[in-house]
């Protein structure tokens, strides 16, 4: 099972040219009828910019206070020309605050993503593959980690790890492989009995090579779909956990900028700097499920409408 | 039936044990003091010991892991640090709150999911529903704690329709289970909160009733239906959204889970005195006893629910085998 191998099985299943359904092929024709999927891609090639050059694009050190011309501190200003998401109460410019917290989003989101498809894809896939024993053992570990409620637990784990979007990450991957595990499993128990499968073990292939060079590339449209739904839930699961108090305190993010706000009780009047993370937030994962939708009907040719 | 269900309890009693013990040796094998997180560090030296020696702390970790699960038995967390009372008697006092805020929001969801996706998959095509689903993916893409914000800021403080922050009026004391939560007052506060909880819960219900209601839509029974030449409103909700509604009990089931979890910051926005605001602020105040009771019961509740919408599927349909 060499690197290789993945490569080219995960090349053909792009540019497969065989059948003209291929899948960037169907994504991108349904680019082009479904006008929500598109400016779902707009919008996050927006943030994806925006999270890239954040420190090029900020006006400003997101701690920097701000004076006025009497050198009074710039204390809760509403929007204005020189800070357009307007200033917090020690005087500083949210706007920037905004732009950093999308890199922070991104990476987060990105990051714990990557992991959890990984994660949860091998085991789905091996416990699919394999069945009896092994599948009955992995499937009760997905039991338990079903059994844990996610932020009350990210909590704890907070009060013994020190706060940093590392152990964020960990958190969200710890505790979502197993949605991805599960439902790459029953989408292996189905392909695993089909007859090219079968030719495959007969023609003397290693169960590795059939993992990989048979069952991955007709699992891979249903992974990409989950790691755009875990993207989601990352951003999420990170802007809550800032928001109760416990994000990365280095790192300026969205949650934790309102968790400032809640904190301070400046969400009961400063309307600015309440709506503008948040608005961040929903634009951001708004543009993912928008994507995800027509992914959806990539992996699920029912969902084509005709 | 019996079996089944004391199977399914069995199954749950097990897996309580198993979170409870992941919870103890995540405590115990942190770095640093470990004995920190059972006896408060600030108290005095010989008070320390002594507690030390009372809870077992000097002994080998599998001999504090027997005594901690003897203790769970019993349901004996221990003393909470921060109110210096049995944490069994606080959570006690914080259950009721929980579950009335999850209930009612469970309900409202619901209601206005099966409904609105029933409605939907009528509407399949149009741009009504595509409206549908976009402003259902808006909720669910909005964290709930800054709706909760925006909620409070809009209808709490600016329009002063409802009151923005905890239970019941301050200075207001209530001793008995009635007259905290069966009051006007009361009410009043619940709605805010179990709006919110309610607008981030309703995409799960709404969406599957759809997608449920699409398949049952192209059944036979229905085509029936409309050659007898029945009203569109009476095929839609008395021939096919009862038979679309298993499925969205089932993905219920599996969402308490998440729902509980949203429901740690809905609480803490509006200062809701459950469970969920508590462990928050219990690891905030270092109160490990606290929160690892807290924990442990929220996980259990979870496996609870869990437990009742598995039977409460099988009891619905009869095509479901529960050996």
């Amino acid at each position: 099972m060499s690197k290789t191998v993945v490569s080219t099985s995960i090349k053909s299943f792009f540019t497969s040219k065989k059948n003209s359904q291929g899948f960037f092929p169907v994504f991108i024709n349904n680019l082009k009828r479904d006008k929500l999927a598109l400016i779902g891609v707009i919008l996050l090639i927006f943030f994806i910019g925006v999270g890239i050059f954040a420190d090029f694009i900020a006006p400003y050190e997101p701690r920097e206070r701000h004076y006025n011309e009497e050198g009074k501190i710039r204390r809760l200003e509403a929007p204005s020309k020189d800070h357009w998401f307007g200033t917090t109460d020690v005087g500083r410019d949210i706007f920037s605050q905004v732009v950093l917290g999308t890199k922070t989003a991104l990476t987060v989101g990105i990051l714990a993503a990557l992991l959890v498809t990984l994660v949860g894809a091998t085991v789905g896939i091996i416990a699919g593959y394999s069945g009896g024993v092994v599948d009955a053992v992995l499937m009760r570990i997905v039991d338990f980690f079903y059994a844990i409620p996610f932020i009350p637990f990210v909590i704890i784990l907070s009060a013994v790890l020190k706060p940093s979007i590392w152990n964020i990450i960990l958190a969200v991957s710890l505790l979502s492989w197993r949605t991805v595990a599960r439902l790459v499993r029953s989408q292996v128990l189905s392909i695993a009995k089909r007859p090219f499968i079968k030719a495959a073990k007969v023609a003397g292939a290693s169960h590795s090579r059939i993992m990989v060079k048979y069952i991955l590339p007709n699992v891979i449209p249903l992974i990409l779909l989950e790691m755009a739904f875990m993207v989601n839930f990352a951003i999420m699961a990170e802007a809550s956990i800032a928001f109760l108090g416990f994000g990365d305190p280095q790192k300026p993010s969205w949650g934790q900028i309102l968790h400032i706000n809640f904190v301070t009780g400046n969400s009961r009047s400063a309307w600015w700097w309440t709506a503008t993370p948040g608005l961040a937030i929903v634009l951001l994962l708004l543009s993912i499920f928008f994507i995800t939708r027509a992914l959806e009907e990539v992996v699920d040719p029912r969902l084509r409408r005709r | 039936m019996l079996g089944f269900i004391m199977k399914r309890i069995f199954t749950m009693v097990i897996m309580i044990l198993l979170v409870s013990t992941m919870i103890f040796f995540l405590f115990r094998t942190m770095p640093g003091d470990p004995t920190a997180f059972i006896v408060d560090p600030s108290i005095p030296k010989e008070a320390r010991d002594q507690l030390l020696e009372r809870y077992g702390l000097n002994d080998s970790l599998w001999k504090q892991y027997t005594i901690f699960l003897k203790d769970l038995v019993r349901l004996d967390f221990g003393n909470s640090f921060f109110y210096g009372r049995p944490v069994t008697v606080i959570i006690k006092d914080l259950i009721p709150a929980t579950l009335i805020l999850m209930f009612t929001a469970m309900l409202f969801a619901y209601i206005i999911g099966i409904l609105g996706g029933a409605w939907m998959a009528w509407k399949r095509g149009t741009k009504l529903e595509s409206f549908g689903i976009t402003i259902s993916l808006i909720f669910r893409s909005a964290p709930s704690f800054w709706v909760g914000l925006m909620m409070i800021l809009i209808f709490a403080v600016r329009l002063k329709w409802f009151p923005g922050q905890g239970m019941r009026t301050s200075g207001y004391t209530g001793e008995t289970f009635r007259e905290i939560f069966l009051t006007l007052d009361f009410l009043k506060h619940l709605i805010l909160p179990s709006i919110v909880a309610g607008l981030y819960f309703v995409a799960t219900p709404l969406l599957i009733m759809r997608n449920s209601m699409l398949e049952v839509l192209s059944e036979d029974y229905i085509e029936m239906a409309h050659a007898k030449g029945l009203k569109e409103s009476k095929i839609l909700y008395r021939h096919a959204a009862r038979n679309a509604l298993l499925p969205v009990i089932t993905a219920g089931a599996l969402f308490i889970g998440s729902a509980m979890g949203g429901l740690v910051l809905i609480e803490y926005v509006f200062s809701w005195p459950g469970l969920g605001r508590e462990i928050q602020r219990a690891v905030v105040r270092h109160d490990y006893p606290l929160a690892q009771g807290a924990f442990i019961i929220i996980a259990s509740l979870v496996m609870f629910m869990n437990l009742v919408a598995d039977v409460l599927y099988v009891i619905l349909d009869p095509r479901i085998s529960y050996k």
